[in-house]
């Protein structure tokens, strides 16, 4: 049995077929396959990077979103402050002011009313005045009807001027 | 299923040969006894028909296509059933079987002849005794063009999926399957072996680790052939894996191989030699390695199940009491040998990259560096 000695028709049935097979499946079949691999291979290790950086532009905005969402906390905290100051510094200016108005008013009445007052007690003395001046008259009219009465009044006038 | 339906066939041929009725194989117990050796080598050997196994004494085979080249008569091609089996000359053309050698033997053939005759068992032979060349479709050749036939029908389709699914769809079926094989041999064995140049002798690895697992695993199927157990396909693998090597070795390798650089004379002619050597053997021990390995399983899964008919023989009870512990092992066997099948592929593959990587490695012009690399490959091989 020739285990060990070559059949020459086996060895070129073998070649023969092995280097078809080499090369039918290297043009149809190995070298689209191996491409394709390739393409895959990097597009997977594109689609990874890619994701990664998207990640980091993710963590990125948060960071800036967490950010501004605290600045605009810090703004507003200040904003109500200032209106709180704001409105108190209004009312007590109101409140300064409108005192002040009441007090100018009450003055100008109390002036207005010593005023009348005045006037009027001025009215009321002349009235008096006139009044005691027309009674004097009448009074005196009848008692120097008679002469003698005459005499003794202007006496007696005469006399106060004296004692004075 | 298909471990049990090995034994199944292999159990009936071995039972059908030791009870082969006496007309047709007078020679086979002429000591009374079973001949395992013949039936074992039966099973290994290469045939010009394909016998898948015998009921009742019927031999259920296929009759495979005789191409033989005479230097005078030229080129002839016949249906190797025209044969006989040996009992039969057919255009001049005669199979040496035992039955025709026992036949010359009675005719009174001279010593010499019988001697020829002997060294051609299983042979085809011109009976005007020219020297032929025989480029039979033989049974393995027959089970090749058969596995190729399947490897293509594999890739091909493995291929257009990819065409139809562009490159960013996830694989799917057999697809599924054999990309892993690929990257496999592209990252395990290209990659590390051949560096940045492994893309131009891929076609060649992938072609190589595939045709040859196809056709070791073909090789299991019982009443299969043995092509990857037989040297002359071996041989003619290795011959294409040395041919590359030989085309694409660049000056270093050269340079390296007739002029080893920092070496005495006397020892220069000597290393020469030795380098010279030692590129020739390996393809020789990548075509013995593969060869060995293959027909050494299928002879020990054949022996243990032969195991059965020896003590079967003997005594009934023996046989039958034998048979489940032969089986077991067999079992273990055919697990192995699966194993064996895809490593022995991808030791060829591996070994075929290694040396294609010695030959197209760049010179460092640092000696240190040189003998390291050397080194690690060496010892690769010897690992493997």
């Amino acid at each position: 049995m020739g285990l060990i000695t070559p059949a020459l028709g086996l060895f070129i049935w073998t070649l023969v077929a092995f280097l078809i097979v080499l090369f039918i499946l290297k043009k149809f079949a190995w070298k689209p396959i191996l491409k394709m691999l390739n393409e895959r291979e990097t597009g997977i290790a594109n689609a990874i990077s890619s994701a990664e950086k998207v990640k980091i532009e993710m963590a990125e905005m948060q960071a800036d979103n967490q950010r501004l969402i605290q600045e605009a906390r810090e703004e507003r905290s200040i904003m109500l402050k200032e209106a709180k100051e704001t409105k108190d510094k209004i009312i007590s200016e109101a409140k300064e002011q409108a005192k002040a108005e009441a007090n100018k008013i009450m003055e100008e009445a109390r002036t207005q009313i010593e005023l009348k007052k005045n006037a009027a007690l001025t009215e009321v003395k002349n009235e008096i005045g006139t009044m005691a001046v027309a009674v004097a008259e009448k009074v005196l009219r009848k008692k120097l009807e008679a002469a003698d009465a005459q005499a003794d009044y202007i006496k007696m006038l005469s006399e106060e001027i004296k004692l004075n | 299923m298909l471990v049990f339906s090995a034994f199944g066939s292999f159990a009936q041929e071995a039972q059908q040969h030791t009870e082969e009725p006496a007309a047709a194989a007078a020679h086979h117990e002429e000591k009374g006894k079973l001949n395992i050796k013949e039936i074992i080598f039966g099973h290994i050997s290469d045939a010009y028909d394909w016998h898948v196994m015998d009921i009742d004494g019927h031999p259920i085979a296929m009759p495979l296509p005789v191409i033989v080249y005479h230097p005078e008569k030229g080129m002839s091609m016949f249906m190797s059933s025209k044969l006989e089996h040996g009992h039969a000359a057919y255009e001049g053309y005669q199979l040496v079987t035992e039955y025709y050698m026992h036949e010359r033997k009675a005719a009174g053939a001279t010593e010499e002849e019988m001697k020829m005759l002997e060294s051609n068992t299983g042979k085809i032979i011109a009976t005007d005794g020219a020297s032929i060349k025989d480029i039979s479709i033989t049974k393995n050749v027959f089970s090749m063009l058969l596995s190729v036939a399947l490897l293509l029908i594999i890739m091909l389709t493995v291929a257009n999926k990819y065409k139809k699914n562009g490159a960013m769809k996830a694989p799917t079926g057999l697809q599924n399957a054999v990309e892993p094989l690929i990257t496999f041999i592209r990252d395990e064995v290209a990659k590390p072996n051949l560096g940045n140049k492994y893309m131009r002798f891929m076609p060649l690895l992938l072609t190589v680790f595939f045709f040859i697992w196809i056709n070791n695993l073909l090789g299991l199927i019982p009443s299969g052939a043995n092509f990857t157990g037989n040297i002359a396909a071996t041989a003619a693998l290795s011959l294409v894996s040395f041919i590359v090597i030989l085309f694409s070795a660049n000056k270093h390798f050269w340079g390296h191989l007739f002029n080893p650089p920092g070496v005495p004379l006397p020892a220069k002619i000597l290393l020469v030699v030795i380098e010279i050597i030692s590129l020739f053997i390996k393809p020789i021990a990548l075509t013995i390695r593969l060869f060995a390995n293959i027909l050494a399983g299928h002879i020990i899964i054949l022996s243990v199940i032969s195991m059965i008919f020896i003590f079967g023989a003997m005594n009934q009870a023996a046989g039958w009491g034998f048979a489940p512990v032969s089986i077991a092992f067999s079992i273990f066997m055919f697990c192995l040998e699966l194993l064996v099948a895809a490593i022995q592929a991808f030791i060829f593959t591996n070994l075929t990259a290694v040396f294609i990587g010695q030959a197209v490695e760049e010179g460092h012009h640092d000696a240190h560096g040189d003998h390291g690399m050397d080194h690690a490959h060496s010892e690769n091989e010897l690992v493997l």
